[in-house]
């Protein structure tokens, strides 16, 4: 017992209050970049919310690949069953209730996580990545033939989301879209605080670092491994519904390896392992491709390779663990 | 006493050579047993082998009366059976503090809790405290495990094990890597163990194994040659010649 008292303390001052203030700082700085987006690209809304969304996805393959160490290319299959779920529901059954839309499509993630996990699950390093690019063709292939219900490579389209809350319609200029998306990620980052702080994200840390102690440890490695995608599922489809709802419109490209990859290199860009990474990464790769693209349409994407490839070299941890580490030095010396 | 752990005619050869030959043990509650033999004679095989970490070939391993060759190690551990590592398996981004809670979180069904932290409950923070005082690396409880020495490392890998409260203890090598200084940690922690804990222990260091065992068995080339007394060990031939050579030398000349 003396141990006790001498140990816990001192151990329990440098957490709480600490992380209470970081997370704190790190809402403030979501909502500042969100105003300055706002304040700077007034006319440019539909894409701040589409990089919200793809926020949503990125953070979500953050759980599974950051936390978890899972190797997966096919990430976007959870963020497109999510889209054409909430869209399925607006479009053929009539739920126009944005808050509805987001709760079906964070439950069509989680099911797409749920089967993708128990696939992808099964192999390990590279087997683990071709499964996981078999299964996001496997979902756009579906959604392709079932054109019925999701529009095939037309699209999915006759979705119009309802006001929020009965009060803020989904105006022309975006405004609401692109508050309601903010909102909704702001909610999602602050749950996922609290989650991979949780003992089920020391869990999953324990599992990527070695999976063989976990084991000794007498947890269930793939229990917990599927468990995660069932919630890394719910967090895309979050995003894949929020994109429904801005654009009215599902196309075959939200279930896409292309949008798959991008996500992977967002995720790489930040720094993967931290949702703060995630996030740095998501708005730096969109805006930069935005630019880019748009001052030279031709080279972009060689632009953007190089840009990977001098992060990938020079800054292994990406932009965000890159930064944090050079501060953490500077702030001991 | 009745066992509460049996190997029967454990099996097991990697291509052709046989590293576990027909090897059976059992243990009772309470009991103190050293696992020694030469570099290679395949002792962490049979501690993989009965963790499940490996399959055997052929044999039975029960534990409290039930079969569980079948089982994965994930379910022997939550059945009672646990072991230490002889290469350290620690989480290099993780502090002492968070190992031991979450051994502590798991052993307590808390684990899987998605809300919550185990700063903020106060049974898992004084048993964490505990743990780490007895094994002497409170003072490093919130450092990376990166960050600190093997040694500590080692001692870390021990007060994982004991924070599963076991009913059977396979400890690979506790002290190797281990500064002299800090061997008697090892030995007061293994001394405050439960009673009616079975302890099996692999141990190089000859002292630490008279001191601790109550009953040595010797394995050579993945049999076992010798299962009675530390005072008959040391007399006995084949392990004199197996193993022991010098050291069962020098304590007669002593
Ligand atoms: N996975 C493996 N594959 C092939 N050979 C192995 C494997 N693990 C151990 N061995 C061999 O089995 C023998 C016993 O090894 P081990 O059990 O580690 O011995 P000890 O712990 O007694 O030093 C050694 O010859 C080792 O090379
Ligand atoms: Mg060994």
């Amino acid at each position: 017992m003396a141990a006790l008292e001498t140990t816990s303390p001192t151990a329990k001052a440098t957490s709480s209050p600490n992380r209470l203030l970081r997370d704190l700082a790190g809402l403030a700085v979501i909502l500042i970049v969100a105003a300055i987006g706002f304040l700077l690209f007034p006319n440019n809304l539909a894409l701040l919310t589409r990089i919200t969304a793809i926020a949503l996805l990125v953070l979500s393959l953050d759980l599974v690949t950051g936390y978890c160490g899972i190797a997966t290319l096919g990430h976007a299959a959870l963020f497109g069953a999510g889209a054409y779920a909430a869209g399925i529901a607006a479009a053929h059954f009539d739920i126009n209730d944005p808050i509805a839309m987001v709760a079906i499509g964070a439950l069509g993630g989680a099911v797409a996580g749920l089967v993708s996990g128990a696939v992808i699950l099964r192999g390990h390093g590279l087997a683990q990545l071709v499964l996981s690019i078999a299964v996001v063709h496997l979902f756009h292939e579906i959604a392709n033939k079932a054109s019925e219900w999701t529009g095939g490579s037309d699209g999915l389209s006759g979705i119009s989301p309802d006001p929020v809350f009965g009060v803020f319609e989904f105006d022309l200029w975006g405004h609401t879209a692109y508050g309601f998306g903010i909102a909704l990620l702001v909610i999602v980052f602050m749950l996922l605080r609290i989650l991979v702080r949780s003992p089920f994200g020391m869990l999953c840390r324990g599992i990527k670092e070695d999976p063989i102690r976990v084991s000794a440890m007498g947890a269930s490695v793939q229990g917990t491994l599927l468990r995660m995608y069932v919630i890394s599922g719910a967090v895309a489809g979050i995003g894949g519904a929020l994109n429904a709802i801005s654009t009215q419109v599902v196309g075959l490209d939200s279930l896409s390896f292309t949008t798959s990859a991008e996500s992977l290199v967002m995720l790489v860009l930040g720094g993967t392992g931290s949702l703060f990474g995630a996030l740095i990464g998501t708005v730096s790769f969109m805006v930069f491709k935005d630019f880019v693209s748009a001052v030279n349409p031709f080279h972009w994407l060689t632009i953007v390779g190089a840009l990977l490839i001098a992060v990938v070299l020079f800054a292994p941890k990406g932009l965000y663990g890159t930064a944090a580490q050079l501060l953490n030095r500077s702030r001991r010396q | 006493m009745s066992a509460v752990f049996q190997v029967q005619n454990l099996k097991k050869s990697f291509g052709g050579l046989a590293v576990t030959q027909d090897v059976s043990i059992s243990m009772a509650p309470g009991d103190r047993v050293a696992l020694i033999g030469s570099n290679g004679a395949g002792k962490t095989t049979f501690v993989n082998l009965v963790t499940g970490h490996l399959q055997p070939d052929s044999g039975k391993v029960t534990l409290g009366g039930g079969d569980v060759t079948s089982l994965g190690p994930t379910k022997r551990v939550q059945q009672g059976l646990v072991r230490s590592f002889q290469v350290t398996r620690l989480f290099a981004d993780m502090t002492p503090q968070e190992h031991v809670a979450l051994a502590v979180l798991q052993r307590t069904g808390r684990a899987r809790r998605i809300l919550g932290n185990f700063h903020a409950m106060p049974d898992v923070m004084a048993e964490v405290g505990e743990l780490l005082h007895t094994l002497g690396i409170d003072h490093i409880a919130t450092r990376k495990v990166s960050e600190i020495a093997y040694g500590q490392q080692r001692l870390l890998e021990i007060a994982l094990a004991l924070a599963l409260k076991p009913k059977v203890l396979l400890l690979d090598e506790p002290a190797a890597g281990v500064p002299q200084s800090d061997t008697p940690r090892i030995e007061a922690a293994l001394a405050g163990l439960p009673a009616d804990l079975a302890v099996l222990m692999i141990e190089h260091d000859m002292d630490l194994v008279f001191r601790f065992a109550k009953r040595v068995v010797v394995l050579a080339a993945g049999a076992i040659i010798f299962d009675g007394s530390p005072q008959d060990v040391t007399k006995d031939a084949r392990v004199r010649e197996a193993y022991l050579g010098n050291y069962a030398n020098d304590r007669s000349a002593a």
